[in-house]
């Protein structure tokens, strides 16, 4: 979409941004905190359960059938979440019956995407799905670029993904959330079952929230499903099916630490920088995520507190094996886990009182009463580019190919500490650049950048660069990364973009912090 | 027999999945038309344009006029593609000249004789992605090799990136370098290191002076007079039973030897046994070639701990090794290198010993005493050498402050 001049407005961090998606008027971003709703939160409409059936069972015959009953229709919105991540067999199942019915226009709105849906650019591209708003990641990212999706791609962070559910800003028309265990009125969990993922927490605003509600699980048990983590008061019709996914994509059977002695040696760099900044200290709370770095550093994190003694009050998580050794342990007194990533997470979950599900309206939803991410004292995040403003990227590459979504990142940017470890250039691609390609967390938010090459610390945070005087660290300014990086990789050429607009970035407050533009062909 | 391959057919440098920062080139000379230049690279959005650049002004330093390139690029950095495209372009026309980027000014250090060599990491000379970080780790020496790590039809090739890399990677500090290959093929490769501020020299399977001697003929042959006062230090590596027979002689062949290593894969090979992780297969040759560094005053340094993946094993490997009286250790990954250097490090309790021993010999010694004693111990004139050896040792390392203060 090429915007004109009219069309378009410059936001409080000096992006362009359209003044409306999808038909839809937006906010531009304008700054910190400075965002309020005014409206009251969306409701659903009115239902009896007269109109259920008495003895609670919901089941019908096929996903097909739930669908039709639900009123699946032209442009509606459908939900999706993505529990199973790169073994999901449900979504692409959904539109495979859309598209046999006929069915045009529709929205997909899942919590993030994942490779295994590249079967789904054939409905984009023949119109059963008019676009994507949740995240695009590879072959749908590529796609987006290439500016062949119909309409615009919304990127939003977990906890925006709530807020836009719960201020209306998308209206859920069918929500359809799959569950490693379900009875038939509709409880459901991810504890047990061949497709069990730990949570269902990404659903939770879908089930508050929808229209319809579906549950499909491939594991129906005798009414109660307990614990409820969606609850049956919520679902309209309940399918079983064979299969929701392929178990050994869904959840990795163990996680392992990376391998790589520059990653390992990132991640030793960020522990000791923690160590020495003061972070770790008894009551202390960190997250850290899946990837191999953040993984790592949970490690470091571990031989630091045993050396010293130390015990952490929670971890949030991305549960894996290591973070619930951690638990057992004694090291840490709780999970709160909003992903569990490994079998060994799964069991602890469903096993341990003090491994805690959670979901993005606790820890992340920016317009609650407060969220968890913001209790946290350090979080441990990656990025594509990161500037000299301390702004990062974590959707776009360089060469400005739309490739990942956000995750929870751009809400985990609210804890005390935020780190980000990054390698100073993969292979010739510089990660500290002058101005990221594409803005997804203002640098008033991230404190401190480590590379292999040197640490930078948001001249900001005063309190950390006196912390760490005299420690040792190779401690610079984010400037002299730059320059570091380009010498070794020479100065890099801006992405060549058209004017063409393929995708935004919320912030998550709901107003628009960036645009994402098409790659020149 | 194999059909000969067309010229025009042949790569260089790699390309494949799972292969970063490196690039494949391959070259057509044709009789008129230009430069074609067909690149294929990750990067060409952000370095398109430099990389065209590049790649003009090296063929136009070598008078090539018109010709087809073809390049998959994974995100090589400009010396290795410079090095990729040097080696391409003399296959094709052979020319005396030398296309050298510019040595890095943080490259431009020297090392001494009695620099520590508790470790050393081998980088496979034919592998970019590998290198770029390797200094990073700080062990005690990096090394590029073309030996072992390096096929035989890559040998060439490897060679300009070795070279390049002597100039353009930052080595942070680490002594900087060098495998070569066995003779004669090791002395061909001296011509693209020895003007490249290499500190040192690896020989590998070195078996007598004679190849010490003729290295250093070739070394001096070949060194361009401004670098004439900087000494290139070897280090021989000793491999086969012939070579721990003359250990003594190889040692004393010339001044510029700082270490000797020592290679128990093809040592045991040669004698005819299995090498074993109690290596006592090995002992002879090992503590021969230790004593006969000690008698030089040379550091004796041990073979690499090839399980990678066994922390506590090279633990125990490096203990054992260090008791034996060797200085250092080779590393094949960036892992092994906090491990070796905390073993070879004086640990805590070694130091308040020493330091006791120190402090009553210094007693002793104000007292008028001939005899030095600790509670009821005596003390031999050694024993407080050997403290004073750990002492300074620690002080160098920066454990312990002169006065003994920790």
């Amino acid at each position: 979409m090429i915007l004109k001049d009219s069309e378009k407005v410059k936001n409080a961090a000096g992006r362009w941004v359209p003044k409306n998606v999808n038909g839809k008027a937006q906010v531009p971003y304008k700054g910190l905190a400075k965002h309020k709703p005014k409206t009251r939160k969306h409701g659903s409409s009115g239902v009896s359960c007269a109109d259920y059936p008495n003895d609670g069972n919901k089941l019908v015959t096929s996903l097909k059938e739930a669908l039709v009953k639900a009123g699946l229709r032209d442009g509606m919105t459908i939900s999706t979440h993505h529990h199973f991540r790169n073994g999901d067999y449900l979504a692409n199942q959904i539109f495979d019956i859309a598209h046999d019915l006929g069915v045009k226009n529709l929205m997909w709105f899942p919590s993030a995407s994942f490779p295994c849906h590249e079967h789904l650019i054939q409905y984009l591209e023949d119109g059963t799905i008019h676009h994507i708003e949740g995240s695009m990641n590879g072959p749908l990212g590529k796609f987006t670029s290439d500016g062949k999706m119909k309409g615009l791609g919304v990127l939003r962070s977990h906890g925006g993904r709530y807020q836009a559910v719960q201020d209306g800003e998308v209206q859920i028309d069918i929500a359809v959330i799959g569950a490693g265990c379900a009875d038939s009125f509709g409880n459901a969990n991810g504890l047990s079952g061949p497709s069990s993922t730990g949570l269902l927490g990404f659903a939770l605003a879908d089930s508050q929230y929808a229209e319809k509600v579906i549950v499909v699980t491939d594991n129906m048990v005798e009414f109660p499903c307990y614990p409820w983590q969606i609850q049956g008061n919520y679902v309209d019709y309940t399918v079983k099916i064979d299969k929701l996914g392929d178990p050994e994509k869904i959840i990795s059977g163990t996680t392992e630490i990376t391998k790589s002695p520059d990653r390992l040696f990132l991640a030793e760099l960020t522990a000791r920088f923690c160590e020495h900044a003061g972070i770790i200290k008894e009551g202390f709370s960190f997250q850290s995520g899946a990837g191999g770095t953040s993984l790592a550093v949970g490690e470091y994190f571990r031989e630091i507190m045993k050396r010293k003694g130390i015990k952490a009050r929670f971890a949030r998580g991305g549960s894996n094996k290591y973070l619930v050794s951690m638990l057992e342990e004694g090291l840490v007194d709780y999970i709160l886990d909003g992903q569990t990533f490994d079998l060994e997470g799964v069991r602890s979950m469903a096993e341990n009182s003090r491994h805690i599900s959670t979901s993005p309206f606790t820890s992340y939803n920016y317009h609650g009463k407060g969220n968890f991410a913001s209790l946290v004292d350090v979080v441990i995040l990656g990025a594509t580019e990161i500037d000299v403003n301390f702004n990062a990227n974590v959707v776009t590459h360089s060469d400005g190919y739309l490739l990942h979504g956000m995750g929870g990142w751009q809400n985990c940017l609210f804890s005390k500490t935020v780190i980000l470890p990054v390698p100073l250039f993969r292979d010739r691609i510089p990660v500290i650049v002058d101005e990221v390609t594409t803005l997804c967390g203002p640098g008033e938010l991230i404190d401190v950048v480590v590379t292999e090459r040197g640490i930078a610390i948001n001249p900001g945070r005063k309190d950390l660069i006196k912390a760490v005087k005299g420690s040792g660290l190779p401690v610079m300014t984010i400037e002299e990364l730059k320059d570091k990086a380009e010498k070794i990789c020479g100065k890099p050429e801006k992405p060549q973009l058209d004017e063409d607009i393929v995708a935004v970035i919320k912030w998550v407050d709901g107003t628009l912090l960036d645009s994402v533009r098409k790659i020149k062909q | 027999m194999a059909k000969p391959v067309e010229k025009d057919k042949i790569f260089f440098g790699n390309s494949g999945p799972g292969v970063r920062s490196d690039c494949q080139v391959n070259m057509e000379l044709l009789t008129k038309g230009g430069l074609e230049i067909d690149l294929n690279s990750k990067v060409s959005s952000m370095y398109g344009k430099s990389i065209r650049e590049m790649l003009k002004d090296i063929l136009g330093f070598f008078d090539i006029k018109n010709a087809r390139i073809t390049i998959q690029d994974s995100g090589a950095l400009p010396f290795v593609l410079l090095a990729r495209m040097e080696a391409m372009i003399k296959y094709h026309v052979g020319s005396e000249k030398e296309y050298l980027p510019e040595m890095l000014t943080e490259n431009l250090y020297k090392s001494t004789k009695e620099r520590f060599r508790f470790s050393r990491l081998y980088l496979p000379g034919n592998s970019p992605s590998l290198m770029l970080n390797a200094g990073v780790h700080q062990p005690g020496g990096l090394i590029l090799d073309l030996e072992d790590s390096v096929s035989s039809e890559k040998k060439n090739e490897a060679r300009f990136l070795v070279r390049n890399a002597l100039r353009q990677l930052d080595f942070m500090g680490t002594e900087r370098m060098v495998r070569i290959n066995q003779f004669p093929l090791g002395l061909e490769d001296l011509a693209f290191i020895v003007n490249h501020n290499v500190h040192l020299i690896l020989v590998p399977k070195c078996e007598g002076p004679d190849q010490i001697l003729q290295l250093e003929k070739e070394i001096s042959r070949l060194t361009e007079p401004a670098v004439k006062d900087d000494p290139i230090f070897i280090m021989p590596i000793i491999e086969s039973a012939l070579g721990v027979e003359n250990a003594f002689e190889i040692a004393v062949s010339s001044k510029n030897i700082v270490a000797m290593a020592i290679g128990l894969e093809d040592y045991t090979a040669d004698i005819g046994v299995r090498r074993t992780a109690r290596g006592d297969e090995s002992l002879y040759a090992r503590t021969r070639l230790i004593n006969a560094c000690k008698a030089v005053g040379i550091q004796p340094i041990d073979s690499v701990f090839s399980d990678v993946g066994d922390m506590e094993g090279l633990k125990e490997a490096v203990r054992k090794s260090r008791s034996l009286g060797f200085e250092g250790m080779g590393c094949i990954h960036p892992r092994q290198i906090q491990v070796i250097h905390e073993e070879f490090q004086p640990g805590m309790n070694e130091l308040n010993k020493a330091a006791r021993i120190v402090e009553a010999f210094e007693k002793a010694k104000k007292d008028g005493l001939g005899v030095v004693s600790l509670g009821t111990k005596m003390i031999d004139a050694p024993v407080v050498k050997r403290a004073q050896k750990t002492i300074n040792l620690a002080v160098s390392l920066g454990l312990l402050q002169r006065n003994g203060a920790k």
